[in-house]
């Protein structure tokens, strides 16, 4: 029986074990990817400071701590079911069950799919999967390529391929459907935009984003989005033309491009074809939590936070005795972020199993503080909302509890 | 082999001259490095196709390449069902792409649309995909 087994390598993973086992716990950390750093590995962007923040020789720095402390983490590890014992809880797994007193899931997040016709063609891929390729796996995802979804994300992406000598024809919408509403319309795009400006050195992104909550004026910048895209390196960046369709037939061949209104319906006879071998498609991301679910974790949907997340509380307990959260599975930010929550997460765990006392509580305390501090500073920021959301799930924990005594 | 692979990169460390490690898919041998993934071992030989969509045949590759989508299952050893993109190539390794299975509602898979093309001209009615 461990004292904790953590589910996810990633950041928040990663700095909860070593929290952990700074105050001695028995933990065991799980992963189902290869290797242990989560999306961390694929990260690679350069810092305002002009620092280059290197995903790998950060996961390295973590995964050294850990090992200085004997942490044992397995990877190859997929966690499918979890059971509450009398004692706790029973993580079950490809290669077996694993019982521990407390839990922590820091799954983080996935994609949500931005579906075009002609998407399942061999050569298609969401963004995140080409920088994977790219930056961990080290191969190239063909010879030229293109992106259908504009926002943080997928731009930071566009940039590492163009670093690896990858080429982008551009960067475009995703079709209009019912499932693309917010992706394909290009006000709700150029809202967004104005976060990327400090990636794209575009004057007018910049310009952009300094009346970035005036929507006069973002429709005025959709409306006199110059016609041949915001440069990003060599590549443009449209925000009125769109990716109506995929073409091939053993793989992709080739995408239709279309132009859009200033309300993104697509401009009839403005269609033309593109030559490229792959497309990536990028529909942001949404926290992964089917595993809380599953234990019988209350949700609620907070859009600030990506979706559907386990409610918790500000120092990662969920209301489920001995469940902890951490990480993007509690709301979309940067890896950083991930990483203090980790650590105050494994600060929780261990005054859950010492009997709360006056040293650890002081220590979660400083903890909060710094995912605070780190969360004021991000360069990365997915959602302008995040503390409001945040604040709003911390007081729904709140309320469940007084309902509860 | 290394058609596709960044061997040296502007900010990352180069590759330099990792262990190299031999297996098969359906049938035909390649070389992969250590540290690979079937799927990226296969895509650094050029291969995108995985599998076929067990009822119309369709071609399918990887789409997450992190674990979330299983859309690019193989059988590994014989056994089916490995996530290629999650899966690490080993010595000997014999990989098998997903295959057509039987369907017993549409016996007339040929029938069945191929690309995109073909299901909006024969399936796709009065402009309604769900139609
Ligand atoms: C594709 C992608 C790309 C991203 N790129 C960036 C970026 O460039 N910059 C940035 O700031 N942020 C990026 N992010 C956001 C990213 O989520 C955070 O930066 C950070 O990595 C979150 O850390 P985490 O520890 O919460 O989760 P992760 O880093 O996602 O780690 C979660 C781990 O849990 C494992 N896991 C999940 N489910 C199971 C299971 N059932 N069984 C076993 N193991 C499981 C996964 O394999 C993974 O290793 C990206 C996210 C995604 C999904
Ligand atoms: S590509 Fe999504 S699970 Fe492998």
């Amino acid at each position: 029986m461990h004292d904790v087994v953590i589910i996810g390598a990633g950041p928040a993973g990663l700095s909860a074990a070593i929290s952990c086992r700074e105050l001695d716990l028995d933990v065991l950390v799980v992963d189902e990817f290869p290797k242990p750093g989560g999306r961390l590995l694929g990260q690679l962007h350069q810092e305002p400071s002009g620092e280059w923040w290197n995903g790998i020789l950060e996961t390295k720095k973590l995964v050294d701590r850990a090992a200085e402390l004997d942490t044992r983490i397995e990877c190859g590890v997929s966690v499918h079911h979890i059971e509450k014992t009398e004692t706790g809880f029973n993580t079950h797994t490809n290669q077996g069950i694993f019982p521990s007193e407390n839990l922590l899931i820091a799954t983080g997040a996935a994609e949500s799919p931005a579906p075009i016709p002609g998407w399942t063609l061999p050569g298609v891929m969401s963004i995140g999967a080409a920088q994977v390729m790219t930056n961990v796996h080290r191969v190239r995802v063909g010879n030229k390529g293109i992106v259908a979804g504009v926002n943080v994300l997928s731009a930071a992406i566009a940039i590492e391929l163009q670093l690896a000598g990858v080429e982008l024809h551009s960067m475009v919408l995703p079709a209009k459907n019912a499932v693309n509403k917010h992706h394909a319309n290009p006000k709700a795009v150029m809202e967004g935009l104005v976060r990327v400006a400090h990636l794209a050195p575009s004057p007018f992104i910049r310009f952009g984003s300094k009346f970035a909550n005036n929507p006069l004026v973002r429709d005025i910048a959709v409306k006199f989005f110059p016609k041949g895209g915001v440069k990003m390196g060599d590549m443009p960046i449209h925000v009125r033309k769109s990716m109506i369709q995929i073409n091939g037939t053993d793989k992709v061949e080739s995408v239709t491009l279309a132009n859009l209104t200033t309300d993104g319906e697509v401009i009839p006879g403005s269609e033309e074809i593109v030559e490229v071998d792959f497309v990536c498609i990028a529909g942001g991301l949404y926290p992964l939590a089917e595993l809380a679910a599953v234990i019988g974790c209350p949700f609620q949907y907070v859009e600030e936070l990506g979706g559907h997340v386990p409610v918790h509380n500000e120092q990662m307990e969920t209301p489920v005795d001995g469940l902890f959260v951490a990480g993007n599975i509690t709301g979309i930010e940067s890896s950083k972020v991930a990483k203090d929550q980790g650590t105050l997460a494994g600060i929780s765990i261990a005054n859950r199993k010492y009997g709360k006392n006056a040293d650890l509580e002081f220590s979660i305390i400083e903890a909060k503080k710094q995912v605070h501090r780190t969360r004021d500073n991000a360069s990365i920021q997915f959602h302008p909302g995040i503390r409001e959301g945040r604040q709003r799930i911390h007081q729904t924990y709140i309320a469940q509890e007084q309902a509860n005594n | 082999m290394n058609k596709n692979r960044i061997m040296d990169h502007p900010v990352l460390e180069s590759l330099g001259n990792p262990k190299k490690i031999t297996f098969t898919f359906d049938g035909k041998k390649y070389e992969g490095f250590e540290g690979d993934t079937i799927a990226s071992a296969l895509l650094a030989n050029g291969i995108r196709k995985l599998r076929v969509q067990e009822a119309t045949g369709n071609p399918r590759s990887i789409y997450c390449n992190i674990g979330h989508c299983f859309e690019c299952r193989v059988a590994v050893n014989g056994k089916q069902g490995y996530r290629a993109c999650v899966t690490l190539i080993e010595e000997n390794m014999a990989v098998d792409s997903g295959q057509v299975l039987p369907h017993p509602l549409h016996p007339d898979v040929e029938d069945l649309p191929k690309t995109y093309a073909d299901y909006a001209k024969n399936y796709k009615k009065g402009g309604n995909p769900n139609a």
